[in-house]
């Protein structure tokens, strides 16, 4: 009976790719553990390899095809006898063919989930950071990221990249990719996995006057190094009386990817958001992540950046400026509106984004404040904001208590409480473990239906 | 008790560095003048110890104090090997290292009496005193944490090719943290120069090193790493010198970190609240009696003829003239303003 070949899913966000390479042709002889095609997605090329002795009866999609969605049918194997006119007579059985692991060898990193394959485009309102008339490219929110070390790197030899995988690997995520081709290994610096005490070793080089910056393939991770963080970096200033401190950026991807469950799904922006002696960022857009990044590399301060896995293949405009940087503690009202305020921050903006457009079509013109930057924290945009809706939403993925949602609300309680005509809503994720299941882990989180009826709920229209 | 497991002998070996073949420190005998200016270095630290002893009695200083009474030799003998440029860094038992490299004991005094003249402006007190222009680098309250820190201080004179070394002083408690052996691991595997300084006093708080350690010659600690250990008698000023001038030429030359296992021990308690009850006042009577580092420095001095006791005498004085100096500055310096409160968190 003829086999269908599937389009697999090669990690666990990846939702199409691109068929690169069929090895087998139509009427090739296939034995099981046969490499039959190259599939490549965001951040490698990896094989795909038969489990049955099989003839390549049909390919379906040419190789070349790129945006080919997960499950869709690419090839048909025939068995020893069929011919290719057996093909399409509807009894194909179903068999999605395993992935073999990327072209290099290297193993996957357990949590280098991957990403959508194509860039999704997503549009925003003027910022008040870029001049107007800029000339302006689409970039992944990765390749931002790049081009922000890029850059610094060329500027500050002292500026130097190390953490897990950062070089050769071309990082966990492909962040770094072509640094170390670029600056060599001298300041592109794969580490074992210790985080705690490369984390350590970081701080002490920024004593020293260097500038490190320090990958965690997730935040998960550093919560080993969360000592070395707080303890080092954030409070030696003031400990030394403004003696000696740490200009150090500790940066990677943050928060919930998809279907990794507790130990690799969660957000740190309220820990770090809680520390004196640290800056904490997590942009949403390209532009933001990089003219924020060049930033916290230049900053003499230790920096937490917080990335999202799920944001790196989003496609956004960048300014074509040859040092765009941003300023840390400063909001971005990425709509303006009138009628109910919405702060969000990093993965956090999807669910607002979205949101926004659906309440546009029940006549709700919310402001979209795009927070940026978790600490300092921009209060005065808020509180601006709120002067003038009356009401204000926070989403984020975080646990509930003691989030930035909550600070928010304590704060906007406090300073504009006159203003207020409805109570602080505050969406977070649910206040349990992160689940696997893909239904409880779709609940865990927040959705734009719980944004909706927030909104509707604080505007009264429920 | 010094150097029990002393296993380094004689003869340089081949470059095996697994059979911790590096050559062996030989006794070096000090000259009049560095005697005298050994003496006088550890007299001084144990004479500022002894009045911030007093000065916590007295409620002005607060908090944790540890004090460095009866390791004076280890970090004396170390500085004396080093050069500038050569980085410091330790744990929070730190009052000695502070004095050492040359930073005053006025201001030493008074962040311990938290006073606006301290070295962290009354913010970081006893366990957080920091020096850039002597390259002091802290001064750690969390155990092991400067193990990793200072490996960076190494990373950073290896990436900047400028010929330095990190010393990098923990104790026997912190030689158990993990963090300890990361740091080994990417010391050696990036071949950094740093010198892992174990100041082996015996007890970790209250637990023997025994008890803790399932090795317990901590000079093998480094061996899945690669890393040399050499056992010193941490009480010998000259040994310590010795093994220090030996592990600098070994860093310094490109052969990445070493270990030194220095034998020592702290006479008072763990920090002032401890009772040390947890070893026999005849083990700390013995050791002050037969091995303390100042009195084998004096009885030298004396049996070579170089000095006569009222030289010591005068010596003792100056001292003591510093430390009252130091106490009363500290005490007559005002507490810092309220004002910096919410000064240096950020630039």
């Amino acid at each position: 009976m003829a086999i269908d070949i599937l389009m697999p899913a090669l990690s666990p966000t990846m939702e199409e790719g691109t068929i690169s390479k069929w090895v087998k042709k139509e009427g090739d002889k296939v034995t099981t553990g046969d490499v039959i095609a190259e599939i490549e997605t965001d951040k490698a090329i990896m094989e795909v390899e038969a489990v049955d002795d099989s003839i390549m009866g049909k390919i379906l999609i040419p190789e070349g095809t790129v945006g080919v969605k997960v499950n869709t049918r690419i090839a048909v194997l025939l068995e020893e006898g069929e011919i290719a006119a057996d093909i399409d007579r509807g009894a194909a059985s179903v068999i999605p063919q395993p992935a073999l692991g990327p072209v290099d060898h290297v193993a996957m990193p357990l949590a280098s989930c991957s990403i959508p394959a194509r860039p999704i485009a997503v549009s925003i309102a003027d910022d008040s950071d870029i001049p107007r008339g800029t000339e302006m490219q689409m970039l992944t929110v990765r390749e931002a990221l790049r081009d922000a070390i890029a850059e610094e790197m060329r500027r500050d030899k002292n500026v130097f990249l190390m953490g897990e995988e950062v070089a050769q690997y071309q990082g966990a995520y492909k962040v770094s990719q072509g640094l170390l081709e670029e600056f060599g290994k001298r300041r592109v610096v794969d580490t074992p996995i210790t985080e705690h005490a490369f984390a350590g070793l970081g701080v002490g080089a920024a004593f020293a006057g260097l500038r490190p910056i320090v990958e965690f393939m997730t935040f998960n991770f550093a919560m080993q190094a969360i000592d070395q963080i707080i303890n080092s970096a954030a409070k030696t200033r003031y400990m030394s009386g403004g003696q000696m401190s740490a200009s150090i950026v500790f940066r990677g991807p943050n928060g919930a990817a998809a279907r990794v469950a507790a130990q690799h799904s969660q957000c740190y922006a309220a820990w770090y958001g809680h520390i004196p002696g640290l800056k904490v960022v997590a942009p949403y857009t390209a532009a933001d992540a990089k003219g924020l990044l060049k930033t916290a590399i230049r900053d003499d301060n230790p920096i937490i950046f917080l990335e999202n896995e799920l944001l790196y293949s989003l496609q956004f405009e960048v300014p074509k400026l040859d040092d765009f940087m941003l300023p840390i503690g400063r909001a971005r009202i990425h709509k303006i509106g009138s009628d109910v305020t919405i702060v969000a921050f990093g993965a956090g903006m999807r669910y607002a984004i979205e949101a926004v457009e659906e309440l546009i079509k029940i006549g709700v013109d919310a402001e979209l404040i795009d927070l940026r930057t978790i600490r300092p924290m921009d209060m005065s945009t808020i509180i601006e904001s709120v002067k003038k809706t009356g009401r204000i939403v926070t989403i984020e993925e975080g646990f509930p208590q003691s989030s930035i949602g909550t600070e928010i609300a304590t704060r906007v309680m406090q300073q504009a409480f006159d203003w207020l005509d409805a109570p602080v809503l505050t969406i977070a994720g649910k206040d349990v473990p992160m689940p696997y299941a893909t239904n409880l882990e779709k609940i865990a989180l927040p959705s734009v239906a719980e944004v909706l009826d927030a909104v509707k709920a604080v505007t009264y229209k429920s | 008790m010094a150097a029990k497991n002393q296993k380094i002998s004689g003869e340089v070996m081949q470059e095996s560095i697994l059979s911790n073949a590096i050559k062996p420190p030989q006794p070096v005998e000090f000259t009049r003048e560095e005697e005298l200016r050994v003496y006088r270095e550890m007299l001084l630290i144990r004479r500022f110890e002894e009045k911030a002893g007093q000065l916590y009695g007295m409620g002005l200083i607060g908090g944790f104090c540890h004090l460095y009474i009866g390791q004076e030799a280890v970090v004396v003998g170390v500085l004396k090997a080093t050069k500038k440029g050569d980085q410091i860094i330790t744990s929070y038992r730190d009052h000695g290292h502070m004095l050492a490299v040359g930073m005053s004991p006025r201001g030493v005094m008074a962040e311990l009496m938290g006073r606006s003249s301290g070295f962290s402006k009354g913010k970081g007190g006893s366990m957080h005193m920091f020096s850039e222009e002597k390259s002091f680098y802290g001064g750690h309250g969390i155990v092991g944490a400067q193990v990793p820190l200072g490996t960076g201080l190494a990373f950073a004179n290896s990436y900047r090719g400028n010929n330095s070394v990190s010393l990098t002083f923990f104790g026997d408690g912190a030689a158990n943290q993990g963090q300890v052996y990361e740091s080994f691991n990417m010391a050696s595997l990036w071949k950094l120069p740093i010198i892992y300084v174990i100041e082996n006093n015996q007890y970790a708080m209250g637990t023997s090193v025994a008890r803790a350690s399932a090795e317990t010659d901590l000079s093998r600690r480094g061996l899945s790493f690669e890393i040399p250990g050499l056992v010193v008698d941490g009480m010998d000023v000259r040994a310590v010198k010795a093994a220090a001038d030996e592990a600098v030429v070994w860093a310094r030359g490109g052969k990445g970190p070493i270990i030194l296992d220095m034998q020592t021990y702290r006479y008072r308690g763990h920090s002032m609240s401890d009772p040390a009850k947890y070893r026999s006042k005849e083990e700390v009577q013995r050791i002050r009696t037969e091995h303390d580092a100042i009195d084998q420095v004096r009885q030298r001095l004396l049996e070579k003829g170089w000095v006569i006791e009222n030289d010591l005498k005068k010596i003792d004085k100056d001292v003591r003239a510093i430390v009252a100096d130091a106490a009363d500055f500290a005490q007559s310096d005002p507490e810092p303003d309220v004002s910096s409160l919410y000064t240096d968190i950020l630039v």
